[in-house]
């Protein structure tokens, strides 16, 4: 018996892990990234000469549950038509069972890789505000992300923000389900590609996907009330509460250390007791601390009412002016301004040195 | 505000001040309101052209200029008045000048363009 050979048993493992793309029209490239629910591919759509990427769950032999789940996710996307969220191209089933569904490739790094060597803050709070205004449209449109972190924003190869990742996103409103946008999605797929559900029951299934209780999310990044598992309870605020931390995150370079255990009861205890910005990264500034932490209130209520409120703040602290959160002092105005005028400040004060010298040399 | 607001202001205002420096050379002092009036009227007349100026071009290079010009110019022509004092009073008007179309390229509403 002849025994195989490391590089042979590595090459068949390949074949074998690799996807069976043959009832779709695309081509499998290789793998992009693994998740706990589903894998990431590379993949070329001969159609259209161009490469996507293709989401693809990880076992074939799921409960019909997390099928229709994966299909929401799908559906979800599809209807969050804006420049920074990633568009879906094309939802279906595999040969072998396994459901997917194949969107726009970014080509990019992920938040967290691309602050690694991205040190400027004006250049974060840029992309911060791309990010709340992709959470404001999805808001807007009735559906909440439920899972904001920096490993699920990409920025792309021309700076372009993207917001990934919607598969635990839960849909809000009755009335954004029932938009126009959402009746384009009641039309079904033909063929072996796969049956989507109607879009009425997109609803229905984001609201029971989770029963109450469970804690969905990602610990480091996820408001009180998640960690908590009212899953019910759960509203725009607890984006905001995550992208609270996202800020927390590209002003500091680390997560909200004090959330790291979401024990559900002291969640909230311990959302208050986080390190402030200013103390891990003394440039921060008092505003953008006070914006962060308006954003991370442990209670709901005295956060931002919405992701537009802290993108408007955001926009505040690029220009220099004052933020909602933050009540400044007549000397910190009168920095801010000089701060924001310097060129005009260098101006006078180069006229009245002038002025000064000119008094000067008339005396002597 | 609007641009030529803020060109009449700030021209009036360092016009003014460019005025009252007068006070440290004794032999003008006793003809320091007449000289801080007509310093103000060359400001505000200054402040007046940069602004207007403003308005019609956005550009803060050209801005600039054009405001030097202003500045210089006046200020030349009150020197040729003086009939002395050239430098002293050249460089301080230029660089008001200087400062006012500046401030009016930066700040001040910009007229919305008009429907069509």
């Amino acid at each position: 018996m002849k025994w195989l050979s490391d590089d042979k048993l590595r090459h068949l493992q390949a074949i074998v892990s690799d996807r069976d793309f043959s009832s779709t029209k695309y081509t499998f490239v290789r793998e992009l990234a693994r998740g706990g629910m589903g894998t990431v591919y590379l993949a070329q759509d001969p159609e259209l000469s161009r490469q996507v990427a293709i989401k693809v769950l990880n076992t074939p032999d799921v409960t019909d549950d997390v099928r229709r789940r994966m299909f929401r996710e799908a559906q979800i996307i599809a209807r969050l038509e804006h420049p920074g969220i990633v568009p879906v191209h094309d939802v279906g089933v595999l040969a072998d069972g396994r459901v997917f569904y194949a969107m726009k490739l970014v080509r990019g790094s992920r938040l967290d890789e691309y602050t690694a060597r991205e040190d400027s803050l004006r250049d974060r709070l840029r992309k911060f505000q791309a990010v709340c205004d992709a959470v404001a449209f999805a808001h807007a449109q009735g559906v909440i992300h439920r899972d904001l972190k920096p490993q699920n924003i990409m920025i792309g190869s021309f700076g372009e923000v993207l917001v990934l990742d919607w598969g635990v996103a839960k849909i809000l409103s009755e009335s954004a389900a029932h938009s126009s946008e959402a009746d384009t999605l009641k039309r079904k797929t033909a063929g072996e590609r796969g049956t989507i559900a109607d879009y009425e029951s997109l609803r229905d299934d984001s609201a029971d996907d989770t029963t109450h209780g469970t804690i969905i999310g990602t610990p480091n990044y996820m408001s009180p009330e998640q960690a908590r598992g009212e899953i019910k309870q759960l509203d725009e605020r607890s984006d905001i509460y995550s992208l609270g931390a996202v800020l927390y995150f590209l002003l500091t370079n680390q997560s909200p250390a004090a959330s790291k255990a979401p024990s559900s009861q002291n969640h909230a205890m311990e959302a208050e007791s986080i390190p402030r910005p200013r103390s891990i990264n003394a440039k921060v500034s008092k505003p953008a601390e006070a914006v962060c932490l308006k954003a991370m209130a442990p209670e709901n209520t005295k956060r931002y009412s919405s992701a537009t409120e802290l993108s408007v703040d955001i926009g505040r602290l690029l220009d220099a002016e004052p933020v909602s959160a933050y009540r400044e002092n007549a000397l910190e105005k009168l920095g801010r301004w000089l701060g924001k005028n310097r060129f005009l400040v260098f101006l006078v004060l180069a006229y009245l040195l002038m002025r000064i010298f000119f008094i000067l040399t008339a005396r002597s | 505000m609007s641009k030529p607001v803020i060109g009449i202001l700030l021209g009036a205002i360092l016009g003014a001040v460019d005025g009252l420096t007068a006070w440290f050379t004794p032999a003008v002092r006793d003809q320091l309101g007449g000289i801080v009036i007509g310093s103000t009227i060359k400001g505000i007349i200054a402040g007046i052209a940069i602004g207007f100026f403003a308005k019609k071009f956005h550009s803060l290079p050209i801005g600039i200029l054009f405001g030097l010009i202003v500045g210089a110019l006046l200020a030349y022509l009150t020197a040729l008045m003086q009939g002395g004092y050239y430098f002293q009073i050249i460089l301080p008007g230029t660089m008001v000048g200087l400062i006012v179309g500046f401030a009016t390229q930066k700040y001040g509403k910009t007229p919305a363009p008009a429907n069509s």
